[in-house]
């Protein structure tokens, strides 16, 4: 299915916490909106596409992808799965369709790494329902396909940044979606992690067919497992299509504002980002 | 040592359906066990056999007095006391993502106290049914506080700020706790005592009455606290996170809130507000069977009530024939407890 936002607006300054000067209390004031953080966006990605999301900080990369996923409602526009709005589906219908893997995931309590796992499951379970065999063996599935059978028993909280975005992984994993929005994923790991969950994700992408959509700074991640890109700047989709055709110098330096190098890198098998100076 | 810790691990992955069974035959034998001997131990003896020796009249039948009129009644508040403030306790931290969190930490209980003190010492007394004015006021209280938190924390339409909720909740506290000074202060030497009394915890209702004004008020907030622990384990990894497991999350927050919100009025004004049950037993459930909600609830509200009978039982003997207040108890055994369990842990 294809998952497509038509001309979307947001806007976090819808309303404010704003003192009452008139007296001691703190009270909620709605504001119209001056600024919109997105404005006018429109993207189509495609079934089985891998897209990246590129721009620079507080471009509205995070925001597009909560839209998409429906944790924010867009003031304009719509944002539809198939030929049906999202906005229409209930959280549990969405969370059958959609699932997310955030940038990074502090549970408050100490959960092993099954139930995190299992969580997954939730949108599929009834309200006094509880997970059964079946469930279970999507959880291992979902494990093996993320190299983290061994952890089962593992408390969450005592692995390495590599594992824990892996258990989270394997839990969006295991909610069976269509599509998988991630919100840097690989931002706080370092390079030998980063390597192994793009290899990872282009694996989950090519063998599961599961639509993903990343967000992310690394324009050499980006580079190496996209074949969409989206590229957003100041709230604006600045160009969109094939990661070969969009990932340019020019572009690069339309977006940060950086003179790079961008070469196909033989051994590497894709096109890699040198950055040489701010402009 | 590999060995039991693979044991140890292949334990927390059990099928919940197991680990469930498993827990909750365990914590209601030893509910039901202290349940039934708390009413038969105490500093007087008395013959069960006696208390249900229906050929004596009650009034000429000491032991049954003391039994239907002094014991049993303490029991049962301290049953249900125990698992509401247990529960809400839970409730509460996940809602709040925070483990620290206690059923009182949201101004709840304070505003339950200022409640039942301006009774005391306006000397207000009245009774309609099971229902009288201290509880009634207390009860009035603590809605008043569960409103103004709720209010303050509560964007239109949008899922609450725990941070917000957690502060005003502090704030409230601290200025019902002036207030409840202030009262206490002005209050004449009589009042002032029956008040710090009230302020300390007492489960000695001395009737049925009491229970039965309570029970209707635990039994809905324990419906909701059924619909919620599978929404609470996706809560504690956050709102967004919740919302794309598919957790409605207005929905779910303002359930936790409301509900534990009454369970703790509820218990507030049934008993006072007894400390540390909230936070001792979610975290000693939770150091047993791991931090599953589906199972850290029921369990938590069997342990509790064990838990605050038992405590209510060595208030009642440790130093018979003078009673210690049940929630200087509380606190004496629980803290230590806590601690060791802790440091075992570690």
């Amino acid at each position: 299915m294809t998952l497509s936002a038509d001309r979307l607006s947001y806007s976090y300054s819808r309303v404010r916490l704003k003192p009452d000067t008139t007296s001691q209390r703190v009270r909620l004031k709605p504001d119209t909106p001056t600024e919109f953080t997105l404005r006018d966006v429109s993207v189509r990605i495609a079934p089985g596409s891998l897209t990246g999301l590129l721009g620079p900080n507080g471009c509205g990369k995070t925001t597009l992808l909560k839209l998409l996923a429906g944790v924010l409602k867009p003031e304009l526009g719509s944002v539809r799965l198939g030929d049906r709005e999202i906005r229409t589906l209930s959280p549990r219908a969405l969370a059958q369709q959609i699932a997310v893997v955030p940038q990074e995931t502090h549970p408050a309590f100490d959960f092993t790494v099954m139930e995190m796992v299992l969580m997954g499951r939730h949108p599929h379970l009834g309200a006094f329902q509880l997970e059964g065999p079946a469930d279970i063996a999507i959880a291992r599935e979902a494990m093996t396909a993320t190299g983290i059978t061994h952890l089962a028993g593992r408390a969450y909280m005592t692995l390495s940044g590599g594992e824990k975005q892996r258990v989270v992984i394997a839990s969006a994993l295991a909610q069976q979606p269509k599509v998988l929005l991630l919100d840097e994923p690989t931002a706080s790991l370092d390079l030998g992690y980063q390597l192994e969950i793009a290899s990872l994700l282009k694996q989950l992408n090519r063998e599961r067919g599961v639509t993903m959509v990343l967000a992310t700074h690394d324009l050499n991640l980006a580079a190496s497992v996209c074949d969409t890109l989206v590229l957003v700047r100041e709230g604006r989709v600045l160009m969109q299509g094939a990661a070969r055709e969009v990932l340019t110098s020019s572009t690069v330096e339309q977006l940060y504002g950086v003179i790079a190098d961008v070469s196909f890198h033989e051994r590497a098998g894709h096109l890699t980002v040198v950055p040489v100076r701010r402009q | 040592m590999s060995e039991a810790v693979a044991l140890a691990h292949e334990a927390r992955i059990r099928p919940i359906r197991i680990r469930l069974a498993i827990t909750l035959a365990g914590f209601g034998a030893l509910t039901v066990a202290t349940c039934l001997l708390a009413p038969l131990v105490g500093s007087t003896h008395i013959s069960l056999a006696r208390a249900f020796d229906r050929s004596i009249p009650f009034a000429d039948n000491v032991d049954a007095q003391i039994f239907w009129v002094a014991r049993l009644p303490r029991v049962l508040s301290g049953a249900l006391v125990g698992a509401a403030l247990a529960t809400a306790g839970v409730v509460f931290q996940a809602l709040l993502r925070n483990p620290l969190a206690t059923p009182f930490t949201l101004g709840v209980s304070a505003g339950a106290s200022l409640g039942a003190m301006l009774v005391i010492i306006l000397g207000i007394s009245f009774s309609a049914g099971p229902f009288s004015a201290v509880p009634l006021a207390s009860f009035a209280g603590a809605a008043v506080a569960t409103g103004i938190v709720y209010w303050l924390a509560t964007p239109y339409r949008r899922a609450m700020s725990t941070t917000v909720l957690l502060l005003a909740g502090v704030t409230l506290n601290s200025f019902f706790s002036a207030l409840i000074l202030f009262v206490q202060y002005v209050a004449d030497f009589s009042q002032a005592y029956r008040a710090a009394r009230w302020l300390m915890g007492d489960l000695d209702v001395g009737s049925f009455e009491p229970i039965v004004a309570a029970v209707p008020a635990i039994v809905l907030a324990f419906a909701v606290f059924a619909l919620l622990p599978a929404a609470l384990n996706v809560l504690s990894l956050g709102a967004d996170a919740a919302a794309t497991r598919g957790v409605d999350v207005v929905r779910s927050q303002r359930l936790a809130f409301f509900s534990a919100s009454l369970a703790t009025s509820a218990a507030v004004s049934l008993a006072g507000p007894i400390g540390f049950v909230g936070i001792v037993v979610p975290h000693l459930v939770r150091l047993m069977v791991g931090v599953d909600h589906r199972i850290v609830l029921p369990a938590s509200a069997l342990f509790g009530a064990a838990f605050l009978v038992a405590c209510d039982l060595a208030a009642r003997t440790l130093l018979a024939p003078v009673e210690i207040p049940v929630g200087v108890v509380t606190a004496l055994i629980g803290g230590p407890f806590f601690l060791w369990l802790l440091v075992r842990r570690s």
